[in-house]
């Protein structure tokens, strides 16, 4: 008796109940589609958190001064200045591991076009900056170091300090801004980068070069650094090590005895980002969890319908033994029959969770990723629920006498 | 002629809790190559623990039964499905056909288990029920025939593997006296072409279609009479008569 034979018989004999059977499969099509639909939000809000962050930069770390404290109040990060010009440059050349390195003065100022005027943050920087932050020009170019080494009245504008001040799809390459009442030339705009993980628009800022900031925007202090410093290290792998590096060449350069805290910060974003990863990761198995046991439940409801409907075919299980069935052949049956069920279940839900993944996406703006490999694990798990509890019911319909077999009423 | 079904002083004890119940107390009983027996015997004298082991759906405690020549009382489950599946045709009184499964459908399982293809197995099932003299329904399920007519595609089902003996468990207990009389016109016409059959019924009139009447009590052979088989039906009951 050939493997399609026992297929053509189980869905005949599930196709005579239909009610039943697509009752009894529900709990896996549930079961699976809470599955599908949980891990397709899941991924979607890991994949969301992972572009967020690549969109800050890679392999990053964000150096701030320390924090001042008078008489008991702390005054917060970076508002004591403690990093001086000479610690970047030592950062930059003595410091392995570490690719790139550059400054970060902010401020927030009014910017003006020839028609309408906008305060944004007013950042002074490196061309080094665009690098390490992965930010390439939409249109134009980045300013130069001999830009930065002239002190050059240029800006490098956010997509939407550009729209704000000249229009959406404007390219205002080569027109004069004004900051601060002064004329800064337009060399370039970057490309949209969208939101940071906690909501702050990147691309509301321009940039100009840290010489001609320190000149004409904020004068500041001398040989401390009025901002914090954006180190990117050679590879992801590399970031902690480098960490480390920068943290014991800093604390030597302030000659901080071994027991006196760090007086700056270093923050370290590649972690976060495994931080946050590991939190939705933790949330999608949770949710995956609650499912699965959903799963279980219905493999629950398999058994128990299997072995009413063996009780029920005792007499049919009696015939089939005297014209020649065989345990095994039973067996097969009754086990082909409840993996029918799971299986059809099994694919019903992966439609069903697509469906439900796809609608509550649309609906709150969830973002939604679906991966094939999940869709596979699913059905084969309801496959195996089926094998599982259809296998006792049907072993004890294999093993029925089969002179009571015919004899039941 | 040669034996095809020889008992050899079988005993049958099944256990009730601490009872034991002796349903065959060594019993001898040999049936030849187109023989027709009849077993009578009262409820509880043995006759379907009997034929349960005729049937190959059971093992004797003890002693020997050998279905043409080959020893089947130790044989395991599976040896024992197959025996039923090749060998022999089971009748029964309450017909047992699947339910919502056609005629032609509930004949060919037999042969689905004997591997036939697909086909082939259409083709025999078909022929079979026309051998019963039902060509004309075959996709009528159960519930649409007549109860003799349901006991023929019975016994369309239990021809359909040219078994070598077919056993007839109170084949007329659920029909009428006509459709009766049907029913084991078909079974001595299946005899008449050389068929083995065994038949377990307590009605005498229907015994005396078979040449030979073995009656049983208390899970012995009470007796063992051959004789002409009377014509089919009414012939015990016109005898009585004056």
């Amino acid at each position: 008796m050939s493997l399609w034979e026992t297929v053509r018989i189980a869905v005949r004999a599930l196709s005579r109940n239909t009610l039943r059977s697509f009752l009894t499969a529900l709990g896996i099509i549930i079961g699976v589609g809470a599955v599908i639909a949980m891990v397709a939000i899941g991924e979607g809000a890991k994949a969301r958190v992972e572009e967020a962050f690549a969109s800050m930069g890679t392999n990053l770390l964000v150096l701030m001064p320390g924090s001042s404290a008078s008489r008991g109040v702390f005054g917060g990060s970076g508002s004591l200045p403690t990093l001086t010009w000479a610690d970047l440059k030592a950062i930059q050349e003595e410091v392995t591991d570490v690719r790139q390195a550059a400054p970060y003065l902010r401020t927030t100022a009014q910017v003006v076009s020839e028609e309408q005027n906008w305060t944004t943050s007013v950042c002074g920087t490196t061309p080094e900056y665009f690098d390490i932050r992965s930010w390439p020009m939409s249109s134009g170019a980045a300013f130069t170091s001999s830009d930065v080494d002239t002190g050059a009245k240029v800006a490098v504008l956010g997509r939407t300090v550009v729209d704000k001040l000249y229009g959406p799809n404007a390219d205002p390459v080569g027109q004069a801004v004004r900051i601060k009442n002064m004329p800064f030339q337009v060399v370039g705009v970057m490309v949209r980068k969208g939101q940071s993980p906690t909501g702050q628009d990147y691309d509301d800022a321009v940039l100009i070069p840290v010489s001609t900031y320190r000149a004409k925007i904020q004068g500041g202090l001398q040989n401390y650094i009025a901002g914090s410093v954006f180190v990117s290290a050679v590879s992801s792998d590399a970031t902690a090590r480098t960490e480390r590096r920068v943290r014991a060449l800093l604390r030597d350069r302030h000659h901080l005895s071994p027991e006196a805290e760090d007086d700056f910060q270093i923050r370290n974003l590649t972690e976060i980002a495994s931080a946050q990863q590991e939190g939705t990761r933790t949330l999608t198995t949770l949710l995956a969890s609650i499912a699965a046991v959903s799963l279980l439940v219905g493999g629950i409801g398999i058994m128990n319908i299997m072995l009413v409907s063996v009780t029920e075919r005792t007499r049919e299980i009696g015939v089939r033994m005297a014209v020649g069935a065989k345990p095994r052949h039973i067996l097969a049956q009754f086990l082909v029959e409840a993996l029918s069920l799971s299986v059809l279940g099994g694919f019903a839900g992966v439609g069903l969770g697509l469906l439900a993944a796809n609608r509550l996406a649309a609906q709150f703006g969830w973002p939604m990723l679906m991966r094939a490999d999940i869709i596979l694990i699913a059905l084969g798990f309801s496959g195996l629920v089926g094998v599982g509890f259809g296998l006792y019911p049907a072993h004890r319909a294999s093993r029925l006498d089969p002179i009571e077999a015919l004899r039941y009423e | 002629m040669e034996p095809l079904i020889v008992l050899d002083r079988v005993t049958r004890i099944y256990r009730m809790g601490d009872v034991e119940v002796r349903a065959l107390d060594d019993v001898s009983l040999s049936v030849e190559v187109g023989g027709f027996v009849a077993i009578m015997g009262a409820s509880g004298s043995g006759k379907s623990t009997l034929m349960n082991l005729i049937g190959c759906l059971d093992r004797p405690t003890s002693g020997r039964y050998l279905l043409e020549g080959q020893e089947v009382s130790r044989l395991g489950r599976d040896a024992l499905a197959e025996i039923r599946n090749r060998m022999l045709g089971f009748v029964f009184q309450s017909f047992n056909l699947l339910t919502r499964t056609s005629a032609v459908e509930n004949v060919e399982l037999p042969l689905i288990y004997a591997g036939v293809p697909a086909a082939e197995r259409r083709r025999r099932a078909a022929e079979a029920l026309r051998r019963v003299g039902l060509d004309g329904r075959l996709d009528h399920h159960p519930s649409q025939l007549s109860g003799g007519q349901q006991q023929r595609v019975a016994i369309a089902r239990a021809l359909v593997t040219q078994p070598r003996v077919i056993l007839a468990d109170e084949p007329t207990g659920n029909l009428d006296s006509r459709t009766s009389v049907e029913v084991m016109a078909l079974l001595t016409d299946l005899n008449a072409a050389g068929l083995t059959v065994v038949l377990v019924t307590h009605e005498p009139d229907i015994a005396a279609c078979a040449g030979r009447v073995v009656r049983m009590q208390d899970g012995r052979i009470h007796s063992d009479e051959r004789r002409a088989a009377a014509a089919v039906g009414a012939a015990a009951p016109r005898e009585a008569r004056p």
